[in-house]
C-alpha cells in the first residue's frame, strides 16, 4: 500500500464532499457532505503520519481531535437548521438570502 | 545650606555675639531648644489654612448654615491656637527653624517657599491669630445682615492669610507675595461698601499710595537680592553679619532706604500716610486687624527682619539710611498726633493715632532699638485692636461715624465704655498698662541712641515725648465726646449683643497685661523670646538694666497734664459742634484740619496732572494708536479669515467629497456580488483555495 492510494481516496471523498456543498439544496444533505470532507482530511492526516513515521503520532491526535470537532459541529448545524424549518417549513438554502447585498 | 549647618553656623554667631553683647551691652541670643519635630514642621498649616479658607468660603460659602463665618473663623481659631502653643513653646524653650519647599531654579538662583518658625515670625503668628480670632468672632455681629456676608469674610481671611504668608517668609520674593496679597485684599476690604463711590476712591487711594511704596521695595529687593545672590533673608544676614565687602556694602544705602520707603508704604509713615485715614471707608473689623496686627505692621516687620543690616554692626552697610528712619518715624508721630485733634469721625481719631503710633514704631527701628520697636507693635496691637473694635461697637449703637452724635454712652454702654477706658490709658501709656512699658522702652532706647552718638536721636526725643503729651490730649478729647456729657444723636444706643462685647473684654485683658512680658529690671521675657532667630544672632540692640526713672518722672507727667488739659478743654458738655471746636489756634487750625495740605499738594501736583494731560496723551495714545494697531489685526485676520474659507469650501471640502462619491460608486457594484447564496460563497472560496494552492506550486 503506497502513500499515493491514500492521497486518491482523499481527494475524491473531498470532491465529493466540495460538490454536495456546493451544490445540494437541502442544507442536512450540505452538513453531510462536509462530514465527507473531515473524513477526507481525516485520511490524509492518519495516511501522512504512517508515511512519515512521526514519533508524537501528531497526525493520529489531529484526526481524534477532528471527528470530536465533527460532533460538536453536526449537532449545532442539525441544531440550526432544526430551528430554520421550524420558522420557515423549509430546509432549502436557496431560499435563504437574508444575506443578499 | 542644610539644617545641620545652618545650626552650627547659627551657634557659631550665637556665641561670637554673647561675647560680643558683654562689652556692647547687647543681650545674649536664647540658645533654641527646639530646632525641628512636629511642632515646627507642621506650622506651614498657620499660612495655608485661612487661604484655604478664603477660597472654601468663596465657592461654597453661601451655601453654608453660617454663610461662611464659620470656616473663616474655624481658620483663624487655629491659627491663634497654634500661634499660642508656639509663643508659649517659645518662651519656654525657644524656637528657631526654617522649613523650605524648593518651587524653582532660575540660573544659580533658587525660588524657595517657606515658612519661618523664630522669635520674630512667632509674635507675628500670635498677634494675627488672636487679635484675629477675637475680630473675626466680633465681625460676626458687626457685619450681620451686610449684602456681601460671605464675601466680606472670604476677602478677610485671605487678608489674614496674606499677613501670615508675609511674616512667614524666608526670602524676599515671598515676602512681597505676601506683600501684595495683603495689599490687594486690603484694596477689596477698604471698598467693602463700593455702591458709595467714596469708599472705592479710599481703597483706590489705599492701593495706589502703597503700590508708590512697592515700587521702592521691589527696587531694593532686586539691589539686594543681585548684591548677594540670594532672597533669602538668611544668606543677607549672613553677609551682614561677617561684614564681607562686596557689592552689598557698595550698594548697601540705596538697597537699604528703598527697603525702608516700601515700609514706609505699608507702615503709614509720612508722607505716605494718607491712605490710612481714608483705609477707614471700610468696615470697622477691618479697620480693627488692618491697623492692629496686620498690614500696618508689615513695614516694621520688615525692618526687625532686615534688623542686622540696618543696626550695620560692622559699620560698612545701612547704616546711615537709620538717621532718615528715625527722622521719618520722629516726624510721623509728632506730626500725625495734631491732626487726630481736630477729627470729627471717630474712626479717624484712632486712624491718626495708628499712624502716630507708627511713628513711634519705626523711631525706634531707626535708633537701633529692635525689641522696643517691636514691643510697641506688640502692644499697640492689642491696645488698637480693642479702641476700633469699641468704637465699632459705638458706631454700632449709634449709628454714626461723627462724635457729635454720641456723647454719655458711659451709662448706656458700660462694657464698651470701661474696656475702652481700658484702652485708651493702655495707648497714653499710664503705668502699668501695656503701652506705659512699649512707650517708655521706646523712649528710653532713643535717649540711649542720642548719647552714643546719633545726635539726630536727641532731636526726636523730644518729639517722642510731645507726642506722647498730644496722644493724652487726643484721647482724653475721644473719651470725653463719646462718652460724657449728655447724648446728642438720634438712635436709642444700648450695649452690643455679647458676640461684641467678649472680643472687647478679651482685647482689654491683653491691653493690660501685655506690658508685663518686658518690665525693665523685673522680667524682661520678651526681649529673649525675640532673639531666637533665623539666623540665630544677637541684634546688638541696646536694653536697659531697670526703668529709666528720670524719663519715667519726665513723661508720665506730661501725659498726665495733656489728659488733664484734654479733659479741661473738652469734659464740659457743650450743646453745638460751633461751641465743642472753641480750642482753636488761629493758624494751625486750619493746617490741621487740612491734613497740612498733603492730600491737596498730591491731588493738585500728581493726581490732577496725572488726570489732565497725561491722561488726554494716554486716550490719544489709546485711541489711534493701540486701537488702530487692534482694529489692524482684527481686519487682518478677518482678511485671512476669507481666504481660507474660499480653500476650504473649494479644495478640501471638492477633496472629500470625491472621495466619499469614488468610495460609493465602488460600493455599488461590489453589492452585485452579495447575492446571499451561500453555496456560491463556498464556491468562490473554493475558487480562491484552487488559485493561491496553484500560485504556490508555479512559484
Amino acid at each position: 500500500m503506497t502513500i499515493i492510494q491514500f492521497i486518491i481516496v482523499g481527494a475524491a471523498l473531498f470532491s465529493m464532499g466540495l460538490y454536495g456543498v456546493i451544490t445540494r439544496k437541502n442544507a442536512v444533505l450540505i452538513l453531510a457532505s462536509v462530514e465527507l470532507m473531515l473524513a477526507a482530511v481525516n485520511i490524509n492526516m492518519v495516511a501522512f503520519d504512517r508515511y512519515l513515521q512521526d514519533q508524537l503520532h501528531s497526525g493520529q491526535i489531529f484526526a481524534l481531535f477532528i471527528i470530536a470537532l465533527a460532533a460538536a459541529e453536526v449537532g449545532i448545524g442539525i441544531a440550526i437548521i432544526l430551528m430554520i424549518y421550524r420558522n420557515r417549513q423549509s430546509a432549502d438554502v436557496d431560499e435563504l438570502n437574508l444575506m443578499k447585498g | 545650606m542644610t539644617m545641620h549647618q545652618f545650626i552650627a553656623f547659627a551657634s557659631q554667631i550665637a556665641l561670637a555675639a554673647g561675647e560680643e553683647g558683654a562689652t556692647e551691652g547687647g543681650h545674649e541670643a536664647l540658645v533654641p531648644g527646639i530646632t525641628d519635630g512636629p511642632l515646627v514642621e507642621w506650622a506651614w498649616l498657620i499660612v495655608v489654612l485661612p487661604i484655604i479658607a478664603a477660597f472654601v468660603i468663596t465657592l461654597w460659602g453661601r451655601r453654608m448654615p453660617l454663610k461662611g463665618w464659620e470656616a473663616a473663623w474655624g481658620a483663624i481659631g487655629f491659627v491663634a491656637v497654634y500661634g499660642t502653643v508656639l509663643f508659649i513653646v517659645n518662651a519656654t524653650q525657644g524656637i528657631v527653624y526654617e522649613g523650605t519647599v524648593e518651587i524653582a531654579q532660575i540660573g544659580d538662583m533658587t525660588l524657595e517657599w517657606g515658612w519661618m518658625v523664630d522669635g520674630l515670625s512667632i509674635m507675628m503668628y500670635f498677634l494675627v491669630g488672636v487679635v484675629g480670632f477675637l475680630v473675626f468672632t466680633y465681625a460676626k455681629s458687626y457685619m450681620k445682615g451686610d449684602v456681601r456676608f460671605t464675601w466680606f469674610f472670604a476677602s478677610f481671611s485671605l487678608f489674614a492669610g496674606g499677613m501670615l504668608v508675609l511674616v512667614s517668609a524666608p526670602n524676599l520674593i515671598q515676602l512681597i507675595v505676601g506683600w501684595e496679597l495683603v495689599g490687594v485684599t486690603s484694596y477689596l476690604l477698604i471698598a467693602h461698601y463700593w455702591e458709595d463711590f467714596a469708599n472705592v476712591d479710599a481703597g483706590n487711594k489705599a492701593f495706589m499710595v502703597n503700590k508708590v511704596a512697592d515700587a521702592a521695595l521691589f527696587l531694593g529687593a532686586i539691589i539686594m537680592a543681585v548684591s548677594v545672590g540670594s532672597f533669602s533673608f538668611n544668606d543677607i544676614i549672613d553677609v551682614v553679619v561677617h561684614g564681607e565687602e562686596g557689592m552689598l556694602s557698595q550698594y548697601a544705602f540705596w538697597a537699604g532706604l528703598l527697603i525702608f520707603i516700601g515700609a514706609m508704604g505699608k507702615s503709614a509713615q509720612f508722607p505716605l500716610h494718607v491712605w490710612l485715614p481714608d483705609a477707614m471707608a471700610g468696615p470697622t473689623p477691618v479697620s480693627a486687624l488692618m491697623h492692629a496686627a496686620t498690614m500696618v505692621t508689615a513695614g516694621v516687620y520688615l525692618l526687625g527682619r532686615l534688623f542686622p543690616f540696618y543696626i550695620d554692626e560692622a559699620a560698612m552697610f545701612a547704616g546711615d539710611v537709620r538717621n532718615i528712619i528715625i527722622i521719618i518715624g520722629g516726624l510721623t508721630l509728632f506730626l500725625t498726633g495734631f491732626l487726630a485733634i481736630v477729627q470729627k469721625d471717630i474712626k479717624k481719631v484712632l486712624a491718626y493715632s495708628t499712624v502716630s503710633q507708627l511713628g513711634y514704631m519705626v523711631a525706634a527701628m531707626g535708633a537701633g532699638a529692635y525689641t522696643a520697636g517691636l514691643f510697641h507693635l506688640f502692644t499697640h496691637a492689642f491696645f488698637k485692636g480693642l479702641l476700633f473694635l469699641g468704637a465699632g461697637s459705638v458706631i454700632h449703637a449709634v449709628h454714626s461715624n461723627n462724635m457729635s452724635d454720641m456723647g454719655g454712652l458711659r451709662r448706656k454702654m458700660p462694657i464698651t465704655f470701661w474696656t475702652f477706658i481700658a484702652g485708651t490709658l493702655a495707648l497714653i501709656g499710664i503705668f502699668p498698662l501695656a503701652g506705659f512699658f512699649s512707650k517708655d522702652e521706646i523712649l528710653a532706647s532713643i535717649k540711649y541712641a542720642g548719647g552714643n552718638g546719633q545726635d539726630v536721636a536727641n532731636f526726636i526725643l523730644i518729639l517722642g515725648i510731645a507726642g506722647a503729651f498730644v496722644t493724652a490730649f487726643y484721647m482724653t478729647r475721644l473719651v470725653a465726646l463719646t462718652f460724657f456729657g449728655e447724648y446728642k444723636g438720634h438712635a436709642t444706643p444700648h450695649e452690643s449683643p455679647r458676640m461684641m462685647t467678649y472680643p472687647l473684654i478679651g482685647l482689654a485683658f491683653f491691653a493690660v497685661t501685655a506690658g508685663w512680658v518686658n518690665f525693665p529690671g523685673v522680667y524682661t521675657g520678651f526681649t529673649t523670646w525675640l532673639a531666637t532667630r533665623v539666623p540665630l544672632i544677637g541684634m546688638g540692640d541696646h536694653h536697659a538694666e531697670g526703668l529709666d526713672w528720670a524719663l519715667v518722672l519726665t513723661v508720665s507727667p506730661v501725659v498726665i497734664a495733656g489728659a488733664a488739659i484734654g479733659w479741661w478743654i473738652y469734659g464740659k458738655d457743650r450743646d453745638t459742634q460751633a461751641e465743642r471746636d472753641a480750642f482753636r489756634i488761629p493758624v494751625l487750625w486750619p493746617l490741621f484740619d487740612n491734613l497740612y495740605y498733603i492730600d491737596d499738594f498730591y491731588t493738585s501736583a500728581i493726581v490732577r496732572p496725572t488726570m489732565g494731560p497725561i491722561a488726554k496723551v494716554v486716550l490719544w495714545w489709546d485711541m489711534y494708536v493701540v486701537d488702530g494697531i487692534v482694529n489692524g489685526v482684527g481686519l487682518g485676520s478677518i482678511g485671512i479669515a476669507k481666504a481660507i474659507r474660499t480653500v476650504d469650501e473649494n479644495v478640501v471640502d471638492g477633496l472629500y467629497n470625491e472621495v466619499g462619491a469614488g468610495v460609493d460608486g465602488l460600493g455599488s457594484s461590489l453589492r452585485l456580488s452579495f447575492t446571499g447564496r451561500i453555496q456560491q460563497y463556498a464556491a468562490f472560496s473554493f475558487i480562491g483555495v484552487v488559485v493561491i494552492a496553484v500560485l504556490f506550486i508555479i512559484l
